[in-house]
């Protein structure tokens, strides 16, 4: 819970709130009918609309308002019935209008909160300010000529959600939480697909430094990061800076700055020349939204089960333990598979069987659980053939191994390779029996006193049947045997 | 209210419009006398009175979340007083 | 007489009947044009071949007897609404050569009703100004002039173009914009009809914006019924513009004929002032008279914020604009003059595309919405177009429709009023408050000043009541029985 940075003067803490910018997955722009697919040629997704050709007028987009709506609804918060569009006005080469269009004194979501559980199982909440709509920017790209930025519009005017966190994050750690649970919960959600490599999650990082007790030090806000490690990293990176500067006997100044990972250091941007004057003022090319208290509650009762409450279910459902049961819902496809593997069976095991053997296989495979190396039904068959003995545990690993690499159902392969469980007592008698015959110097050796080796008879019982044996089974005859 | 030439400049800078040293003697004058016959709004005692940002008859009108537009970069472009390809192209800028 | 003194009504009647061909009166307006325009330089750009093919294609559809409401009719077009595959250059030289790939919402409804469009009219540069002088494509010249005086005066702005092009008989009608009295104050300077509708009656998409919750579209013409009929195709709900209201348009032309009888009129005692000329006072009188000789109950109303409503206007309108104009920035479309970096190109380019007023209301309106005045100036001036709507609100509740002038003055000429700012925009004292509450004004000619210079009434009326706006314009009509010409028109002796 307290975590610090050891400076000269001793240990500080450090302050952070957390400005995400989500894109929200709509088919069209936020007041235009333009496509906001990733990745179009340039400027084929653009209107005149989003150019800002004289006399072009925004229409909002309702599924984006609705987006809004259920993402507000889904960090617990406030909806505001009526919220309203500024304009704030500033002359960049990617924003078009001269002004992008978002909200600021009344934002369509008030204050909400985000649970976080940290790696040593505490929980903390994460007080959410504020989510606002606004418009994306084009992009500029700077490397295609020496002299030249290079403008492409397709994602100007494109929906974004501004998720604006309290002051209340103090570990690089708890950021990496809030953002990984802010994401899960927005893919829960579908309103914004959190895919930081594409930019349609960023981060802007606010980070001051203080001494234990201390009220608030000046902020700096780090811009536009787009991972969650280099957010973690850039926490610490200009945590440090900070603590130099005010140990030095410097004041740290209020700036914006950007993070570079290559380096891993913070550097003031050099474009803020004019200290920010946004002349924000209600935008008159749109009226007042408005919000239907009925359509609210309508976008309410069709949200999905979200993170905590699936988490809370698996742990109370299927007595599993809080930490794997945070892990099988972070992401919804995972938990859904997990229920499906889980359902009348055992779900502690189903519990492990994905949170190892499955997510190892997704590591080693690359594949996401969309696409998983086995269908979660086939995992299901496989905990049913070790449930009612047809394999055991050790012959269920390698059959798991033969369905990731083949995709066949596991009966297919326990039939194909032979590889059902051996219960048969003659059989397993007869094989305890020739390796009694060949370890006699350790028969005598266990009899006079050294029982540890009775774990070195079962190993080599199990390998004479090739693993299939039952393990109760050999425990048992080797007893009877060896009495 | 009488306008300095700081102002002045500072002004013409946030609205990035270039002004001659000329210019910003002439708008300090004409800025200050317009903004000098404004002030007669200060006379109105506007307390408890809501502001009104425009003249709404409705509600804000929602659109269909439906992709009608765009797919064609030649006419977003066909203006364009400097471009590339299918970009648009400004003094390289340094973030 | 020829083609070009009837009035659009007639023009239309006329090509219904087959009395003439929609190619005749095109040719004449077209012939009117090459000949005055030199003169009053009232169209900017001039679609004399497009104006000719669509009226042939309009002919072919007369000629099959389909029915439009303005099938044939030529009509001079504001140069702030674009128009597709036409320059439009919003009087600025900023927008430099651009030709818009699109048609806007107002200018598409007139096509679609059959009318020809003979050239784009000429405005002060982004429709701000009240006399024209601030074009970037020169002076509009009034065709009135003074008795045994040549001077040359101003037709009044910001549509002045289409003003005078009404005027002077180079077009039966014209579309204008008003966004604080730039259709009824010109329509006054030229001895036309003018409306500007309630805010929202007409969309404006695809017109360049100016003060975006102001500005309004409306028709000029020489008569009533002409505006009326012009607006009818020009109004209606356009999903395209969210301010665009949801409301049926109504029979325009058929209120132009209803009368008074039993209106009750306001006549607001605060346009009343010392500074006000005679003659225009002796107008109002006039009008009012007309009035309840036709049958009007008379109505002393209050409207106690009304003289606040120009002040209030030069803190939104430019606040507006500042922000509305921020796209002209060399980059996308028009005027660009490069600059060592890309905050050069900017100031430079909008150095030397904005004229001086545009300029001064740039930076008035970046002024009043900057850190620190945010709250005493726009803020302020949101909370009195608050008082200004309610005063209006509460004087409907009372009486049908307003009366006063339209301006303080007759037309004046070119170079007067120039000295300051403030001058100027007085002129619009009286028709600003109708855009600060978003109600439909109208001006009717209905007099002329004692060097014969045409005045001006204005008709003001509730939210989406244009019909009693017309009813009272058309009595005020009928009994001023207007016909002074202008000395500059089609036809004339010159």
């Amino acid at each position: 819970m307290s975590f610090t940075l050891e400076g000269r003067t001793g240990p500080w803490e450090i302050v952070v709130g957390l400005e995400v910018h989500a894109q929200v997955i709509s088919k069209a722009k936020l007041f235009s009918g333009a496509a906001t697919a990733f990745g179009a040629e340039p400027n084929s997704q653009v209107s005149f609309v989003d150019a800002a050709f004289p006399g072009m007028l925004p229409v909002i987009n309702r599924e984006c308002v609705a987006q809004a709506v259920r993402t507000g609804l889904g960090l617990a918060a406030e909806i505001n019935l009526e919220s309203r569009f500024d304009r704030k006005n500033y002359f960049y080469a990617d924003l078009p209008a001269g002004y992008q269009i978002s909200q600021y004194q009344m934002p369509i979501v008030g204050q909400g909160s985000v649970e976080i559980v940290l790696e040593d199982c505490s929980v903390r909440h994460i007080g959410v300010t504020r989510l606002h709509l606004e418009q994306d920017a084009g992009k500029s790209f700077h490397d295609r000529d020496p002299a030249l930025s290079y403008i492409d519009l397709n994602r100007a005017g494109v929906a974004l959600m501004e998720i604006v966190s309290e002051p209340d994050i103090r570990s690089p750690e708890e950021a990496g939480a809030y953002l990984r649970k802010l994401r899960s919960i927005l893919r829960y959600l579908g309103t914004c697909d959190g895919n930081m490599d594409e930019g349609s999650m960023r981060a802007d990082v606010n980070v001051s430094v203080r001494k234990a007790g201390e009220s608030f030090r000046t902020r700096c806000e780090v811009k536009n990061v787009n991972s969650i490690r280099f957010v973690m990293h850039a926490i610490e990176a200009e945590a440090r800076r900070q603590i130099e500067v005010w140990e030095d006997g410097g004041q740290v100044e209020q700036e914006t700055r950007l993070y570079d990972p290559s380096r891993g250091i913070t550097r003031s941007m050099r474009s803020k020349e004019d200290a920010h004057d946004y002349r924000y003022f209600p935008d008159p090319d749109l009226l007042p939204l408005v919000l239907d208290p009925a359509w609210v509650e309508r976008l309410k009762s069709d949200l999905p089960e979200l993170p905590d409450a699936k988490r809370s279910r698996f742990m109370r459902d299927y007595g599993i333990p809080a930490y794997d049961a945070g892990v099988l819902t972070v992401d919804q496809a995972v938990a859904d598979y997990f229920e499906i593997v889980a359902k009348g069976r055992d779900a502690r095991l189903a519990s492990n069987w994905v949170t190892g053997n499955l997510f190892a296989a997704m590591n080693e495979t690359g594949k996401s659980i969309d696409d998983a190396p086995v269908p979660a039904t086939h995992l299901g068959q496989l905990l049913d053939l070790i449930a009612d003995g047809t394999i055991n545990g050790r012959i269920a690993k390698d059959v798991f191994e033969a369905m990731v690499e083949s995709g066949e159902a596991p009966e297919a392969i326990v039939e194909a390779r032979g590889l059902r469980q051996l219960t048969d007592t003659r059989a397993i008698d007869t094989a305890i029996a020739q390796v009694l015959d060949a370890n006699a110097d350790k028969v005598a050796e266990y009899k006079s006193g050294k029982e540890k080796l009775f774990g070195f008879f079962v190993g080599q019982a199990m390998k004479a049947t090739g693993g299939k044996a039952n393990p109760a089974a050999v425990n048992e005859a080797l007893k009877r045997a060896l009495s | 209210m009488a306008l300095d030439p700081a102002t002045v400049r500072r002004i013409a800078k946030l609205a990035r419009i270039r002004v001659s040293d000329e210019e910003v003697a002439r708008l300090q004058t004409e800025l200050s006398g317009i903004l000098g016959w404004i002030e007669q709004l200060n006379e109105v005692d506007v307390s408890g009175v809501a502001p009104l940002a425009g003249i709404s008859h409705q509600r804000l009108p929602m659109r269909e979340d439906e992709v009608t537009d765009g797919g064609r970069p030649d006419a977003i472009l066909a203006n364009a007083p400097a471009r590339a390809d299918h970009f648009f192209t400004v003094p390289k800028v340094v973030e | 007489m020829s083609l070009c003194d009837l009035s659009l009504a007639e023009v239309r009647d006329g090509l219904r009947r087959r009395d003439f061909t929609s190619v005749d009166i095109t040719t004449a307006c077209l012939d009117a044009i090459a000949e005055l325009n030199p003169k009053l330089n009232a169209f900017v750009t001039v679609t004399g071949e497009r104006a000719l093919e669509q009226a042939a294609a309009a002919d072919r559809r007369l000629a099959a007897d389909e029915v439009a409401p303005l099938l044939g009719v030529p009509l001079a077009i504001k140069d702030l609404f674009c128009t597709a595959g036409v320059r439009t250059t919003a009087g600025s030289k900023i927008l430099g050569p651009f030709v818009p790939p699109y048609e806007s919402t107002v200018t598409a409804n007139l096509l679609r009703d059959g009318a020809v469009f003979l050239g784009k009219a000429n405005l002060d540069e982004f429709a701000m100004g009240s006399s024209n002088m601030t074009s970037a494509y020169g002076a509009v010249v009034n065709p009135w002039t003074r008795r045994g005086d040549n001077a040359q005066l101003v037709p009044g702005g910001s549509s002045g173009g289409s003003a005078a092009a009404v005027a002077a008989r180079l077009a039966p009608g014209a579309t204008a914009t008003d966004t604080g009295g730039s259709i009824r104050q010109p329509a006054s300077f030229c001895g036309i009809a003018g409306i500007k509708p309630t805010y929202g009656r007409c969309s404006r998409w695809g017109i360049v914006a100016f003060a975006s919750s102001l500005d309004q579209a409306g028709p000029m013409g020489r008569t009533v019924r002409d505006c009326a009929i012009m607006l009818a195709s020009m109004a209606g709900h356009d999903p395209k513009d969210s301010t665009s209201a949801e409301v049926p348009v109504p029979d325009f032309e058929a209120a132009c004929e209803r009368g008074v009888r039993g209106l009750r009129i306001g006549v607001p005692r605060e346009y009343r002032s010392d500074a006000m000329a005679p003659e225009i006072e002796a107008m109002w009188q006039q009008g009012l008279t007309w009035l309840r000789e036709q049958g009007a109950t008379l109505v002393d109303v209050s409207l106690p914020h009304t003289k606040y409503a120009l002040a209030t206007y030069y803190i939104v309108a430019p606040a507006e604009a500042s922000s509305n104009l921020a796209r002209y920035d060399g980059v996308r479309f028009g005027l660009r003059r490069e600059g060592a970096d890309l905050q050069e190109l900017y100031e430079n380019t909008r150095a030397a595309g904005f004229g001086d007023e545009v300029r001064r209301r740039v930076l008035i309106g970046t002024y009043v919405l900057s850190a620190g005045y945010y709250d005493a100036y726009y803020l302020r001036a949101q909370k009195l177009r608050a008082l200004i709507l309610r005063d209006f609100t509460e004087a409907f509740t009372k009486v049908d429709a307003l009366v006063t002038p339209t301006a303080p003055t007759a037309a004046f000429a070119m170079g007067e009023k120039m000295d300051d700012p403030v001058t100027m925009y007085l002129n619009d004292i009286f028709t600003v408050p109708a855009n600060m509450a978003g109600i439909p004004g109208l001006s009717v000619p209905a007099g002329l000043d004692v060097s014969g210079l045409p005045l001006g009434l204005q008709v003001l009326g509730k939210p989406f009541d244009e019909e009693t706006v017309f009813a009272v314009g058309g009595a005020i009509e009928r009994s001023a029985n207007f016909s002074t010409l202008p000395s500059l028109r089609a036809g004339a002796l010159s």
